[in-house]
């Protein structure tokens, strides 16, 4: 059934929000009584995490497994298994929600399906040992509303998320989904548009921070009957996955979005360049444009107002350098994907030599909701240079591990300590990574500083497209700076000096200094071919590879001169600078780690003192974990 | 100020330039060389690779935050540009370390020492350390093909190679594969050159500014035959080497040099120095006689003559065509190259006259060319396994063997060619140009076809140094259309439209090489200067002015041997030694 008009529109959004009531109220009101059909709870929704992280987990037999029980139980009619996409609490997922009460259930398996029907869904009786358990109170949390990780954020990009089934449409437009690509199209000038996104003061969300409405601007001045719109879905940053929930979790949001920009630029083509590794939401993404073109929300003639649009899915090939705007163009042109000089700029000249706008997932899914709410309200939110919201994939050494989303200007000391729970097993803070491979470390003194554009950089590092890992003690900084240079010698394209072999120089160096052959010298030769590589690099991959040494050379040179000078690690993570010894005076000559070491390495009569041959060792652990005396040690 | 200039300032000097000049052209313009690698731009032709990704051009542009390529970063308004700061100065060194650092240095040994441009810039940068020696380097096998041999390990990644064979000759034998570190420029799948589309035309080599690329060097064969007292050794050397050589001992580009060639050649122990000229003229009396058959059966009503005739002797050109048009087969000429030809004949009529089994003679040319170390190969050239010519050294071969026997080239005094295969016209002087073919056999048709003396024997129309070119000429009253193209990928497009019916030529002549065989890949390496090409060119037309004949039906040589040995052009002992026929190698 094709909308051509708002009422079309607005005919399927009253029929739809049924769907939704129960959830949308759920977002407003605390959860209050436990339901229960026993209890005379009407209707029922249980929402099971459809997001890659809780699918790995088999979060998809847990929702099979509620399905089947329903029906052995008749209750289909009544009670509803809805999948969602991520609700961002990763680490304590799989999770199911119980929507009216806002049961928030955690780390379920499929087997506790039967038990949540019965006891909960049918008895009305929530499952204690599901709930998520406050660490400092230590007392269970039921609605989500009230836990320290949900608490500050504020869900813009992810408002969707966990929310709505992401393969109906219907759900989508029920929440004003496609209004505000009708207002466009129906009332708006191009010109107002681009407005519109300009007073928002949306930044691309991809990691350079350029303002969308500006980037939407030159491309609408370039004077040519063919345009593209191009989102980039390539997400390559190591441990970042706020695009992939995006748009696994709302992939309409994007078609909107990009639909809009179409109008605004004057393109009617519209191509998706997504990394192959995201089957799911590949999946996801080609469901919604299968819907929104039998919806005529894509295809010819939007709206009944002449403005064709549609979009077409193009898959990576495994290369990270192909989130570079011009390697992607190329790699879609089918050539080698290897960026290329700007200016000329895409917006003038890029795919297939046509004005191009190429704007990354997570600033796409922030242009619907700016028409729905209006620019000064996103405006109202952030800081003065960085409007709106940013959606973080917070890992490493935290309690929290998740997607979060939180107004631009939130402090890293909030976003750890509140939101992240704390560092894990209470360990010490001591950096914490932003901006992927092009960015840099945070230390304790930052702690304080708002999350923003300027800042960040300021500080030494960069927003980043939203990874943020957190290192404790246990972390070496110098193996942290090792780890984002090798993985950027994998993903180099090799087209530019500086980068194919001057990174290739920088990882030797590391990989000498960790080894425990560095010399002081050798720290100097880091700085100074970083600073040259920086200074020269054809593109931002290349520009930004030496942020990860630069910054942690800054923050943490005592580390290296203890590896370089002292051979010491003092995180005890470059095995060449540490050995196992036996304690002479607790080894009772059991023999248990010589019979477990793989290379033979330990030597000794039985019932007498063992010792370990330094020369054999591969320092693989195994004699500690196996010691029960507690006789061996790491130095 | 003028409409299209603007104001810059270069290392703290003003100058005024044309609007979207690039910094690296602005500063050459104003005598400043700023070092380049990766960079070169044939100016009038498409030859131009400017990926900017060596980064040994980079410079300081004023408000910039990092360093700009100066060979792809426009002139602006205002722009102030340092090409000699600390800043700059540390980091070229620095690039060209890195370089370095990946690359064999073992200069002594090389191919290409002396004419290196790496090697060039680590004597002006003054690299006297290589601090990244025992870094990890690229390991790639050394592939040697009948034409060129390919040495990775060398390879800088300019990429120039890869723009030759895919933009301008379109040919796409080779391409970057794989990325960062190991990256390197080759045939898809790990084929080997000799099964790629590789038409062996020799233009990677021609711009190679490493040992990376190089021709595959015969003068170990030449030596061995020159020292084998069994042997009877013969050279023809063709018309673009002549204008050429003399580069290589210090002459400025153009100078005609032919004289101390053949003194040279005959110091270097040739038993007879002929001139493959003589068989030039030879090769537009069969393809003269062939294009008036082919046109007089079409003007008399016969439809299925294939027209338009295409020139045959290139053979990067017939390579092309074999592989990539195998369904025109029919459309070029047959007649055999001038190189084939003097082969052919020497081993059969001259062998004849000199009373000498064609086993004891080797010929070999000498040419500008590497496509024709692999045409001496093919199987219809020879008779009884036995090859008409057995090789082909390069221009640069020559000079370098010249150098090594201690000839002191630039005070020989000048020789002739020997009789009685070494005599020639203007006509075949000229075929060293692109047109000069088309021209040589214009000069000829013209006269069998309407038995009148030309005028002007100059056929300016078809000269020039244009990609495409077109002329009609009036053959007593009937409009003949010539097209001219060099430069592979031009071909290309002609070659497409008479595929689809579009072509309205008569006849066309291709050469593979840009400039036709003054450019090819065999010449003393131009390194970018089209100055050179173009001091060739003239070269080529002023040797033609000069010479008594210029038509090659008047070589009274060429007259003999018809009337001695092979009767008449088309006829059959003409058709068996002198024409060929082309094979599918798609």
């Amino acid at each position: 059934m094709k909308i051509a008009s708002l009422h079309d529109l607005e005919k399927i959004r009253v029929e739809a929000k049924s769907l939704l009531t129960l959830r949308e109220k759920s977002l407003l009101e605390s959860g209050g009584e436990t339901c229960g059909l026993e209890k005379g709870t009407e209707h029922i929704q249980i929402l099971t995490c459809g997001g890659t992280g809780c699918q790995a987990s088999d979060s998809a037999k847990i929702a099979e497994n509620m399905q089947a029980c329903l029906e052995e139980f008749g209750i289909t009619d009544k009670v509803k298994v809805i999948t969602t996409g991520c609700f961002g609490f990763c680490e304590k997922g799989p999770i199911v929600k119980i929507i009216p009460d806002n049961t928030f259930y955690t780390k379920v398996k499929p087997e506790d399906a039967v038990e949540i029907v019965k006891e909960h869904i049918i008895g009305g009786r929530k499952v204690e040992r599901l709930l998520y358990v406050d660490p400092e109170t230590n007392k269970s949390v039921s609605d989500s509303k009230h836990m320290n990780f949900y608490r500050k954020q504020v869900r813009v990009a992810l408002r969707n998320c966990g929310l709505i089934d992401p393969e109906n449409i219907r759900e989508y437009i029920a929440r004003d989904g496609y209004t505000a690509l009708a207002d466009c199209i129906i009332n708006k000038t191009p010109e107002e548009v681009i407005d519109i996104v300009k007073r928002s003061g949306l930044r691309g969300r991809g990691g350079a921070g350029f303002p969308a409405g500006n980037k939407w601007e030159f491309a609408r001045n370039s004077k040519s009957d063919i345009k593209y719109v191009v989102c980039n879905a390539d997400e390559g940053d190591p441990g970042a996955f706020m695009d992939r929930s995006i748009m696994e979790g709302d992939p309409n949001s994007i078609i909107e979005a990009m639909a809009i920009c179409g109008y605004a630029i004057g393109a009617k083509y519209g191509l998706v360049y997504v990394r192959a590794e995201y089957p799911l939401a590949i999946h996801r993404l080609k469901v919604a444009i299968k819907q929104a073109r039998e919806f005529g929300l894509l295809g010819k003639d939007l709206f009944d107002r002449g403005f064709d649009f549609d979009i077409e899915i193009r898959y990576g090939a495994g290369a990270f350098v192909c989130g570079e705007e011009t390697a992607l163009i190329h790699s879609m042109e089918g050539m080698r994907g290897e960026p290329t000089l700007k200016p000329p700029f895409p917006a003038v000249q890029g795919y297939k030599k046509y004005p191009t706008n190429v704007n990354n997932v997570e600033t796409l899914a922030n242009i619907p909701i700016i028409f729905q709410n209006g620019p000064e309200w996103f405006a109202s939110i952030g800081t003065e240079k960085s409007k709106g919201t940013k959606v973080f994939a917070l890992a490493g050494k935290i309690n929290n591990v998740g997607l979060i989303e939180v107004p631009m200007g939130t402090t890293l000391r909030e976003v750890i300590y509140e939101i992240g729970g704390g560092i894990k097993d209470g360990k010490k803070f001591k950096a914490v990574q932003t901006g992927g491979p092009s960015g840099g470390c945070l230390t304790e003194k930052h702690l304080d500083i708002p999350i923003d554009y300027e800042s960040l950089t300021a500080a030494g590092s960069m927003m980043g497209s939203g990874g943020m890992i957190v290192m404790d003690e246990d972390n070496c900084m110098v193996q942290v700076a090792r780890f984002y240079l090798g993985f950027i010698v994998e993903e180099s394209c090799g087209k530019c000096t500086p980068c194919r072999i001057g990174n290739k120089r920088m990882l030797e160096i590391l990989d000498k200094i960790v080894e425990g052959k560095g010399k002081v010298e050798d720290l100097d030769k880091l700085e100074s071919l970083a600073g040259v590589i920086k200074d020269t690099a054809l593109c931002g991959l290349g520009q930004t590879s030496p942020n990860p040494i630069l910054s942690t050379l800054s923050n943490f040179r005592d580390e290296y001169m203890e590896h370089v000078v002292e051979n010491k690690c003092r995180s005890k993570q470059c095995t060449s600078m540490l050995s196992y010894t036996i304690n002479p005076e607790k080894c009772i000559g059991c023999r248990l780690c010589a019979k477990n070491c793989p290379v033979s390495a330990i030597s000794g009569e039985l019932k007498q003192v063992h010792t370990i041959d330094q020369s054999k060792c591969i320092k693989c652990g195994v004699c500690l974990s196996n010691c029960r005396l507690h006789a061996i040690s790491l130095k | 100020m003028e409409q299209n200039k603007i104001n810059i300032t270069i290392d703290n000097r003003p100058f005024s330039v044309k609007k979207g000049t690039t910094i690296l052209d602005a500063a050459k313009a104003n005598g400043i060389e700023i070092p380049t690698l990766c960079h070169i731009n044939l100016k009038g032709t498409c030859v131009d690779n400017h990926p900017a990704s060596c980064r040994i051009c980079v410079v300081e542009v004023g408000g910039r935050r990092n360093l700009a390529p100066a060979c792809a970063t426009v002139c602006t308004e205002g722009m102030e540009v340092r090409t000699n700061s600390i800043r700059v100065l540390k980091a070229r060194k620095t690039i060209l370390e890195l370089i370095l650092s990946n690359h064999p240095n073992d200069c002594l040994v090389c191919p290409k020492s002396g004419n290196c441009e790496l090697q060039a810039l680590a004597q002006k940068l003054k690299i006297h350390e290589t601090p990244y020696a025992d870094g990890e380097r690229s390991k790639h096998e050394v592939e040697s093909s009948v034409s060129i041999v390919r040495d990775m390990n060398k390879c800088i990644l300019c990429r120039r190679c890869e723009t030759m064979c895919n933009d301008v000759q379109t040919v796409g034998a080779i391409g970057a594969i794989n990325r960062g570190f190991i990256t390197t420029v080759a045939p898809a799948f790990g084929q080997k050159l000799s099964e790629s589309e590789c038409t062996y035309c020799g233009q990677c080599v021609a711009v190679c500014p490493v040992g990376a690329l190089t021709e595959r060097d015969n003068t170990g064969k030449l030596i061995d035959d020159l020292s084998d007292p069994n042997k009877i050794v013969v050279v023809q050397t063709a018309p673009a080497v002549r204008v050429a050589i003399g580069e290589e001992f210090g002459y400025p580009a153009g100078t005609i040099v032919t004289g101390k060639l053949v003194t040279a050649l005959k110091q270097l122990g040739f038993k007879y120095v002929f001139d493959t000229n003589f068989a030039a003229d030879l090769t537009i009396m069969e393809e003269g006689s062939e294009l008036l058959d082919r046109l007089s059966r079409f003007l008399g009503g016969d439809k299925s003559v294939p027209l338009p005739i295409l020139t045959s002797c290139c053979p990067a050109w017939v390579n092309f065509f074999e592989r990539q048009f195998p369904d025109m087969l029919n459309i070029p000429s047959t007649a055999r190259s001038p190189q084939q030809m003097f082969g052919s004949i020497a081993k059969t009529y001259w062998a004849e006259k000199m009373g000498v089994p064609r086993e004891k003679i080797v010929v070999v040319s000498i040419m500008p060319c590497l496509a024709k170390k692999y045409e001496c190969g093919r199987d219809e050239f020879k008779v009884d396994g036995n090859p008409d010519v057995d090789y082909s050294l390069s221009t640069r071969e020559l000079a370098a063997f010249i150098k090594q026997a201690n000839i002191n080239f630039n005070s020989l005094e000048d020789s002739e060619f020997d009789s009685p295969l070494g005599a020639s016209t203007g006509a075949a002087a000229i075929f060293g140009a692109t047109g000069g073919v088309m021209e040589a056999a214009l000069r000829t048709a013209y006269e069998l076809y309407t038995g009148k003396t030309l005028e002007k024997i100059d056929f300016t129309e078809v000269r020039g140094l244009e990609g495409v070119r077109q002329a009609t000429i009036n053959l007593n009253g009937f409009e003949l259309k010539i097209g001219i193209a060099h430069g592979l990928g031009y071909a290309r497009r002609m070659l497409e439209d008479i595929r689809h019916g579009k072509s309205e030529y008569h006849a066309i002549e291709i050469m593979a090489c840009p400039g036709g065989c003054i450019g090819g890949g065999g010449q003393p390496l131009h390194h970018g200067k089209m100055e050179t090409i173009n001091a060739r060119h003239k070269a080529i037309y002023e040797e033609d002015k000069n010479m008594p004949l210029r038509k090659s039906h008047e070589n009274p040589y060429i007259q003999q041997l018809y009337e001695e040995f092979l009767g008449k052009p088309l006829g059959e002992k003409a058709h068996k030694l002198l024409h060929t026929h082309y094979f599918s190698k798609q």
